[in-house]
């Protein structure tokens, strides 16, 4: 996984609350079997005019101009700040694939649902959880100021605007660390492969109808 | 000792260790896959030279995006085809046993894995799909997961996972005739809201939810992530062990007596505590309709849609405002004057067998209204559809004017040809009302599937409970 240490970028503002995955990529775009390529989709139906399809050349379609991610002075947004329950739905992966695809590597919100916040862990990408207030307050400062940047500190859990302000925030040591060493989970698990093992061994006595031969 | 709640003693017995802060493995038992979130999984996994760690654990089956019609002439879609084919070429490699799109026992994963037995009370199960929750019904602790995820059970067997909260939803009494699983799980989601769940895994227990068969209390998990909570869980009782005998994965003889035995005790203790506890009166809940694009927009359908101008809280009026403008609604309508255009009965939330039979009820002998330009009745099944075929259900719903289609997620999410067109209105027994889910432009709204059948026969929502 990519690792991820500092960002220092424009901030782009999705004031929208219970933002779902639905939305971030659409599900015709969830047949493809790659992993990469969903940036250019990402919140299609907001994004565009017209109806997008899986092999459109999205450089060719009609934008909304009036969506944030249109706007000229958001191009090149890192840091996209939203609002309440944002990633809600389904578990599909292809929407951190999408926000990261397209540049995001930080999403600050008052809230996340569980999945997605655990998905975008496993992508690099890093999730903030701030107060209400603090997240209105960011709102603010973004619309009033044009090329509003933020730089993010993982290893100091720190963010810092452009006025010398700095604002803490928490974040699971656990992940935090994986992040910060692009660690591969599956890796550190394995680790453990001799205690997966006896776990096994034993819970195959104790339920042996979970491991038994099924012929069908 | 102290007492446990059902959570607890699911996390316990599969707890395989548990780092300082509190992050676990824990150890997974049941592994259902399917087309969309697993080719990038397999990939992982064949990138990194590894392979499933227990390949028996692991059950397959195609049901996003392949076709609920004309299945004979295969599938159109050469991105949709890929996929599938990309699954059962996955499967074939490692051997796992997958019911391919012309296998009787083919279905919605949600559906087909307790039809099986497959997924069994006390069970650990993941799938790469956040309607996982569903198997909490039989008192399984199921998660929805992402595709990374899928990779990392796939090679370890494990989940890496932190404790959830605990909170109990205690729906006490009961409910009125005609008001099923599928109200009081939106009632639930209307009250706590969709983030209402977010970090707990919820227990769903009182005489209201002890009430519902098995097949509801599916319906009711099912749709707890829609409430926030990753993992839905009920106790297992007599009707739990029921509806297990005989399934082709249940055990058997002397493995099944030791496997009651287990089940048995697996409920939340007297006096065990919960982080959180909700109690609904079952008397109070209507039959319930969204109005909106997120599930906790909903009412009673005795009820009107809400004017955003009364809301005092500005981010939730705006999400009213647009809300509404995106379904083509007035503030103040009355719920039985909303017209629709399309009906679809089916999804992982409602498309077993008790779910048709109830719709069927009210269709018999009457005729899909003149201004429905599609009725849809997709089982959630092979086994669903020809038991439905057998009670002469099929034959029901086709006199009356709906499509009798082949099993699959179909107008759920719309991945295949099932699909709204935009400003489009669906009364729809599926699970999820957001922008275009049901497709680009489309107007969802949830509804149980008896509510879906008379919308059909009216044209509108009807209050069932009054008028049926």
């Amino acid at each position: 996984m990519e690792q991820f240490k500092q960002v220092d970028g424009i901030v782009v503002p999705l004031d929208r609350a219970n933002v779902d995955t639905d939305a971030i990529i659409p599900k015709q775009f969830l047949k493809s079997i790659q992993r990469s390529g969903f940036g250019p989709n990402a919140f299609d139906e907001w994004r565009y005019l017209d109806q997008g399809e899986p092999g459109m050349a999205c450089s060719d379609r009609p934008l909304n101009r009036d969506f944030v991610l249109n706007q000229p002075r958001y191009q090149g947004g890192e840091i996209l700040l939203a609002r309440e329950n944002f990633g809600c739905g389904s578990s599909r992966e292809h929407a951190p694939w999408a926000l990261k695809d397209y540049g995001f590597r930080v999403i600050i919100a008052p809230s996340f649902a569980d999945i997605f916040f655990n998905n975008c862990f496993k992508n690099g990408i890093l999730p903030i959880v701030l107060e209400d207030k603090m997240v209105d307050r960011l709102f603010s400062e973004v619309v009033a100021k044009e090329g509003y940047r933020l730089q993010i500190d993982l290893e100091q859990q720190q963010i810092a605007g452009s006025d010398g302000g700095t604002l803490p925030f928490s974040v699971d040591p656990f992940r935090k660390q994986c992040l910060l060493e692009g660690l591969d989970d599956i890796g550190l698990t394995l680790r453990h492969l001799d205690e997966i093992r006896g776990f096994e061994q034993q819970h195959r006595k104790n339920c042996p109808w979970l491991f038994a031969e099924v012929t069908v | 000792m102290r007492a446990q709640t059902l959570y607890d003693k699911l996390w316990q017995s599969h707890l395989v260790r548990t780092e300082e802060d509190g992050t676990a493995l824990i150890y997974i038992d049941r592994h259902l896959v399917h087309e969309v979130t697993s080719p990038q999984a397999f990939e992982g996994l064949r990138l990194a030279q590894r392979t499933p760690w227990r390949v028996d654990s692991i059950l397959a089956t195609p049901d996003h995006n392949i076709p609920t019609a004309n299945r004979a002439a295969g599938i159109t879609d050469p991105i949709a085809k890929l996929q599938v084919e990309t699954l059962d070429e996955n499967c074939r490699q490692y051997g796992i046993t997958e019911f391919t799109m012309e296998d009787a026992r083919q279905g919605i994963v949600h559906v087909i894995g307790p039809e099986q037995g497959a997924i069994l009370p006390g069970m650990t199960v993941v799938c790469g799909d956040s309607h996982t929750s569903t198997h909490g019904a039989v008192g399984a602790l199921a998660h929805g997961i992402g595709t990374s995820e899928v990779e990392h059970v796939l090679a370890t067997q494990c989940l890496v996972q932190k404790k959830m909260k605990s909170m109990l939803i205690a729906v006490d009494g009961e409910v009125t005739v005609g008001v099923s699983a599928k109200d009081i799980a939106l009632a639930i989601i209307g009250k706590i809201g969709t983030a209402g769940g977010t970090g707990y895994a919820i227990e769903f227990g009182g005489e209201a939810i002890m009430n519902l068969s098995v097949e509801g209390r599916m319906t009711l998990c099912n749709m707890a992530i829609e409430g926030g909570a990753r993992a839905g869980i009920i106790a297992v009782d007599e009707k739990t062990i029921d509806y297990f005998r005989g399934r082709p994965y249940a055990p058997a003889g002397a493995l099944w007596q030791e496997a009651e035995r287990y089940w048995r005790t697996l409920h939340s203790d007297d006096g065990a505590e919960f982080d959180a506890v909700i109690h609904i009166d079952a008397a109070t809940i209507r039959p319930q309709v969204t109005w909106g694009t997120s599930p906790e927009m909903v009412v009673g359908v005795d009820g009107v849609v809400p004017d955003p101008a009364a809301e005092s809280d500005t981010t939730r009026a705006e999400g009213i405002r647009l809300a509404l403008k995106y379904m083509g609604l007035e503030a103040g309508t009355r719920i039985t004057d909303i017209t629709l255009d399309k009906i679809f009965i089916g999804s992982c939330t409602n498309s077993r067998i008790e779910d048709l039979r109830a719709a069927a009820n009210l269709v018999a002998g009457r005729k899909v209204a003149s201004t429905i330009k599609l009725a849809l009745v997709v089982p959630g099944s092979g086994l669903v559809k020809r038991q439905a075929e057998e009670e002469g259900l099929d034959r029901i719903f086709t006199a009356a004017g709906f499509e009798w289609r082949d099993p699959g997620c179909s107008m759920c999410l719309a991945m295949n040809a099932d699909r709204l067109s935009p400003g489009e209105r669906c009364a729809s027994t599926s699970n999820r009302n957001f922008e275009g889910r049901q497709g680009p432009g489309g107007r969802t709204h949830l509804v149980s599937p008896a509510m879906a059948a008379m919308a059909a026969i009216n044209g509108r929502f009807t209050d069932i409970t009054v008028e049926s």
